[in-house]
């Protein structure tokens, strides 16, 4: 189980990020954080947004109309 | 709060010139800032011409479909392109500002009134362009708070040394 999970399904570009970036900074290195999302746009965006900032992508995943990311805080 | 600049060593800086006041051509400098700031970025938006209304206290920000041909909006499985014909009679410019906005909030879409606190909240540098103050006649009372002022130098200044440069 995730540390923190964030509801971004109906957001759009760039909520579910800036979403993402405003729980980050609530949590400690090593904590992760469990997103939701419904935006397809937003696979290729948490991977870039992870790549820019070093927090690590653990996990990306699609069910239906539905994203799964985690996120591990660096 | 974290210090941005210090986060690692891969941040990168941004500067962005928002020169339109509209409300389709709000969102392309707004997004970026925001988004940018989350990925750790600095980042300092330069507010010039109508641009500058974008920084108001209060905004009522409008759109046209006059000199916009490329504009289609989707209704009912279709697109609607407006002639500029069309654009130009009463009340068509509030009617497609309407609808423009109730489009993004289905879409889920942020408003700018929502990115642009974002921006502040996430340390977004916000400079507000003086001749701009005083050609259009707006005081800097009629600004959000925490917006700094300055002039073409400032602007220059600030670019020369981002990896990242836009004009909108």
């Amino acid at each position: 189980m995730a540390d923190q999970t964030l509801d971004a399904k109906g957001l759009n570009c760039p909520l579910p990020i800036i979403k993402a970036k405003k729980a980050l900074k609530g949590m400690s290195p090593g904590e992760t954080l469990a997103i939701e999302s419904t935006d397809p746009g937003s696979v290729a965006d948490f991977a870039a947004f992870c790549r820019q900032t070093g927090n690590e992508l653990t996990s990306s995943e699609q069910s239906g109309d539905i994203y799964n990311f985690e996120i591990k805080k660096s | 709060m974290l210090d941005n600049a210090n986060d690692g060593s891969n941040s990168k800086s941004m500067s962005i010139i928002a020169t339109k006041g509209t409300l389709d051509w709000a969102y392309p400098p707004f997004i970026l800032a925001t988004t940018g700031a989350a990925m750790d970025m600095e980042v300092t938006m330069f507010f010039t011409f109508y641009g500058l209304g974008l920084l108001k206290k209060d905004l009522n920000l409008k759109m046209s479909t006059l000199g916009n041909p490329a504009m289609e909006m989707p209704m009912m499985g279709m697109h609607m392109a407006m002639p500029n014909i069309i654009g130009g009679f009463p009340g068509v410019d509030k009617g497609v500002t309407v609808m423009m906005k109730n489009l993004m909030a289905k879409k889920g879409v942020a408003s700018i009134e929502d990115l642009r606190e974002a921006a502040v909240e996430t340390d977004v540098r916000l400079i507000a362009c003086q001749m701009t103050l005083d050609l259009f006649e707006i005081k800097d009372t009629d600004l959000i708070d925490g917006v700094e002022i300055g002039g073409a130098a400032t602007a220059l200044e600030v670019a020369g040394k981002a990896d990242i440069n836009y004009f909108m």
